[in-house]
């Protein structure tokens, strides 16, 4: 199976800016890739070169085996996308916009129209300037869902969700991967990539800074652990993988390297176990991990 | 906290946001007084041509109609105030409804109210500064106005009247925004409420001139400006009653500030159809959609203006046959024609160039789609850049042909049916509207290679078409050199009717356009989007 969207050494400079700079991104064909990275690394900007908007300057684009800037017409029909930020024309009502955008993009489902506009519960008769910004989303994201493609591009297409929403797009976005189709979603919000994503590309001033799926992402980090032992523990500072421990007699707490955690268990054995909590890293912390060494630079300690 | 705590603040920031809109209307206005008063001192500089002149207006229905009879005839002043009333009336009324709008519904259904509602601001403040924006246009106008006035050699008084009578109707119509922008939810609707009731006041005035009703003008702020009588025994309570007027209904707009949330409106908004219409499957669709209700609106202006062209058409010869100075002057500006030709040729300019004004405003909407962000989700489908834009450039392309096919035709029914003559006058009426499209064309052709090439620059194509139009008005005036004046298309227009039509300039001109056009939209396919 060729890969959905295969991205390398893309950069893009807007004047003095340099907003991709050598960017990699590969998204494999049936899955659910999650494009993660603070305002202004470049999740936009990558989405828009490979919607045909943009030109790169230098590096490659594939989108589903063509060129996104010159095969525009054949690749546009097999994909669908949901802007960060829909604006609609203020005259046309939201049923009105997703028929167009439907019959532009080759063709959609009325039928999965309906449905899907009563699963996000949105009226398509209100005209476009008096949706709520939720609202306006929900009307990109019934006309992305109701086309038959097999490409979504989906950009922070939640942010104006309410929970409720939150849960009707995450079930959504699973009946389209059992459907094989491959979903990029660009996301802030760490437990929506958690819950639907198969892999995970990391970006930060224009670079791709982690790839993998979250099982091989977790693997470079830490766990914590918290312990209550029956002596009090011997040696434990000296291993390797070991960070920030924190004895008081035999209430021991730490983070481990995941990798190291077999060698650090087996320790506190030895020391006898009362109880045990360890928890796994969470992509928060993963994500946290990569950008926090942006924020001292700026910032008095 | 008082209802009107913040007030001065949001005054400050409205007359910031609108500086530059502000002062050109008042540039313009104040232009169009000066032009107005200078012409005139020139054109009737003995008491005998006056005379004329303004038995020639008076005894004319079409005219008296169009611009209200000359309440003061024994003066210039008192023809230049006439001249400025009804026209310059409705301006400065247009001028106080957009910005008050601009100000009140527009920033409560951009969002931008809540933001400022959120600080320490009474409930009537932004309504209060809305308004206020508009009273200080109107003051500042009067004043600009007064000024040129007399630099133009007119009398202080008379000149102090004509700007209080143009500040009647911008107060009135400050305040029934004011109440429009309480009773509907959007901007537009406000403003085209605003302006109907604009039009309303208009035909009120003049039915009752024509009709010589002689109360009828008296409903209509538009009318009051006239009755101010400036240059001859200035009423001045009538402007008193102008801001009696303005001030109860700006009563009437606080009364419903206070009975609505903030966002909604008083009159219901009708939910529209749930599903497409099944035409509606195309850019070109989608641009119809989008474009046909300025069109239509465009498309009447066009067809009362050519109507009322025809309908004064036949008193041209009349009203200048006594001044030999007048017939000097427009032989001057157009050659060696027949009066009549003169003038048609001279009006149909004009139209030609408002024309230029549609194209052009229908080519920056291309700009307004994508930086709206309203042209990303469009291009993620099957369109392609040059399809979407052809759809809005088919109006730009037509749009003047029928807007100025409509003025000739009705200008030609109008005039046709006064001289007993439709079948050699349609034709030629709208043969001398319709040879002006292709200097639109051109104008349109420029404003789209600046969207194409350099699109942060596109709105500069208005500077284009001003330039254009100061080429043509002050070109002979200022004995410019061909050369210069070829630079506008509008130079290049055949000088229909009385001239022969030559196909040279109209398919160079056309050419021209193409081949302008062509190079934009082959910038468009090449550049980055947003």
């Amino acid at each position: 199976m060729t890969d959905a969207i295969s991205v390398s050494g893309l950069v893009k400079t807007f004047g003095r800016t340099r907003a991709l700079d050598g960017l990699d991104l590969t998204v494999r064909s049936g899955e659910v890739h999650g494009f993660l990275g603070p305002n202004g690394a470049g999740k936009s900007t990558t989405i828009r070169i490979l919607l045909g908007l943009l030109r790169a300057d230098a590096g490659t684009a594939r989108l589903l085996g063509g060129d996104p800037w010159r095969d525009v017409t054949t690749l546009h029909r097999r994909l669908a996308y949901v802007p960060g930020d829909v604006v609609l024309w203020p005259n046309l009502t939201g049923g009105e916009v997703i028929d167009l955008l439907g019959r532009l993009r080759g063709g959609h489902d009325p039928g999965r129209k309906a449905e899907l506009l009563e699963r996000f519960e949105l009226d398509p008769k209100k005209k476009g300037r008096a949706y709520s910004k939720g609202n306006r989303q929900k009307v990109a994201l019934v006309a992305a869902f109701a086309s038959d493609v097999e490409l979504l591009i989906l950009d922070e297409p939640t942010s104006g969700l309410d929970p409720l929403m939150e849960e009707v797009f995450q079930r959504c976005v699973e009946e389209e991967r059992e459907r094989g189709r491959t979903v990029l979603l660009s996301s802030h919000i760490l437990s929506e990539v958690e819950a639907l994503c198969d892999r995970v590309s990391i970006i930060r001033k224009g670079r791709t800074v982690e790839t993998g799926t979250l099982s091989e992402l977790r693997h470079l980090t830490r766990t914590s652990i918290t312990a209550e032992l029956a002596s009090p523990p011997d040696g434990l500072m000296s291993l390797p993988g070991v960070h920030d421990p924190d004895v008081q007699g035999t209430r021991v707490k730490l983070e481990v390297d995941t990798d190291k955690l077999d060698e650090v268990l087996k320790h506190l054995t030895q020391a006898g176990v009362r109880s045990l909590t360890s928890t796994p890293p969470t992509l928060e912390e993963l994500f946290l991990r990569h950008y926090e060494d942006e924020a001292p630079a700026g910032m008095p300690r | 906290m008082s209802v009107l705590a913040g007030t001065g603040q949001l005054l400050k920031l409205g007359l910031r946001r609108s500086r530059i809109m502000l002062a050109v209307w008042v540039y313009a206005l104040a232009a169009y007084a000066a032009s107005t008063g200078y012409g005139f001192t020139k054109l009737y500089d003995s008491q005998e041509s006056l005379h004329d002149f303004v038995s020639g207006i008076n005894g004319n229905g079409a005219t008296v109609a169009l611009y209200g009879r000359i309440l003061v005839p024994g003066s210039v002043g008192g023809v230049t105030a006439w001249r400025l009333g009804a026209i310059g009336g409705v301006l400065v009324a247009v001028m106080s409804i957009l910005l008050v709008i601009r100000h009140t519904r527009g920033d409560e259904e951009a969002g931008r109210l809540e933001l400022v509602g959120a600080g320490v601001v009474g409930r009537r403040a932004p309504l209060t500064a809305g308004l206020l924006v508009g009273v200080v246009a109107n003051l500042a106008l009067a004043l600009v106005t007064m000024i040129v006035l007399i630099a133009c050699g007119l009398p202080a008084v008379g000149s102090l009247a004509v700007g209080l009578a143009w500040a009647i109707p911008g107060l009135c119509f400050t305040a029934v925004a004011g109440v429009t922008a309480q009773l509907a939810e959007t901007a537009q609707a406000a403003r085209g409420i605003a302006l109907a009731v604009v039009g309303v006041a208009y035909l009120l005035r003049a039915a009752g001139d024509a009709a010589r009703v002689s109360w009828l003008p008296w409903l209509s702020p538009i009318g009051w400006s006239q009755q101010v009588r400036a240059y001859g025994a200035e009423r001045w309570w009538v402007v008193g009653l102008g801001v009696v007027v303005a001030v109860a209904l700006t009563g009437a707009a606080y009364a419903l500030v206070e009975r609505r949330d903030l966002g909604a409106g008083l009159l219901p908004v009708r939910p529209g159809p749930a599903e497409a219409a099944p035409s509606l499957r195309s850019p070109l669709a989608l641009a119809w959609r989008l474009q046909r209700g300025a069109l239509l609106a465009w498309l009447s202006g066009f067809a009362v203006y050519g109507a009322a062209i025809g309908g004064v058409l036949k008193g041209i010869g009349d009203l200048v046959k006594g001044s030999s100075s007048t017939r000097d002057l427009l032989s001057r500006m157009g050659g060696q024609r027949s009066l009549e030709d003169s003038y048609v040729g001279t009006v149909m300019g004009v139209l030609g160039l408002i024309a230029a004004v549609y194209a052009v405003q229908v080519v920056l909407r291309l700009r307004t789609e994508e930086t709206a962000q309203r042209l990303e989700p469009l291009l993620a489908t099957r369109v392609r850049r040059v399809r979407w834009s052809i759809g809005h450039l088919l109006f730009a392309a037509a749009g003047p042909v029928v807007l100025l096919g409509a003025a000739g035709v009705a200008a030609g029914v109008a005039h046709g049916l006064r001289v007993h003559d439709l079948g050699t006058q349609v034709p030629r009426l709208l043969g001398a509207a319709l040879v002006q499209a292709p200097a639109a064309w051109v104008t349109a052709a420029v404003a789209l290679l600046l969207f194409g090439v350099v699109p942060r620059l596109a709105p500069a194509a208005w500077g284009v078409l001003g330039a254009f139009l100061l080429l043509g008005q002050l070109g002979p005036v200022l004995k410019l050199s061909q050369a210069v004046m070829d630079l506008s298309p509008f130079t290049h227009v055949p000088k229909l009717p009385g001239a022969d039509l030559t196909v040279t300039p109209i398919a160079a001109l056309t050419a021209v356009a193409v081949a302008v056009a062509a190079v934009g939209l082959a910038g468009f396919r090449r550049r980055d989007i947003g």
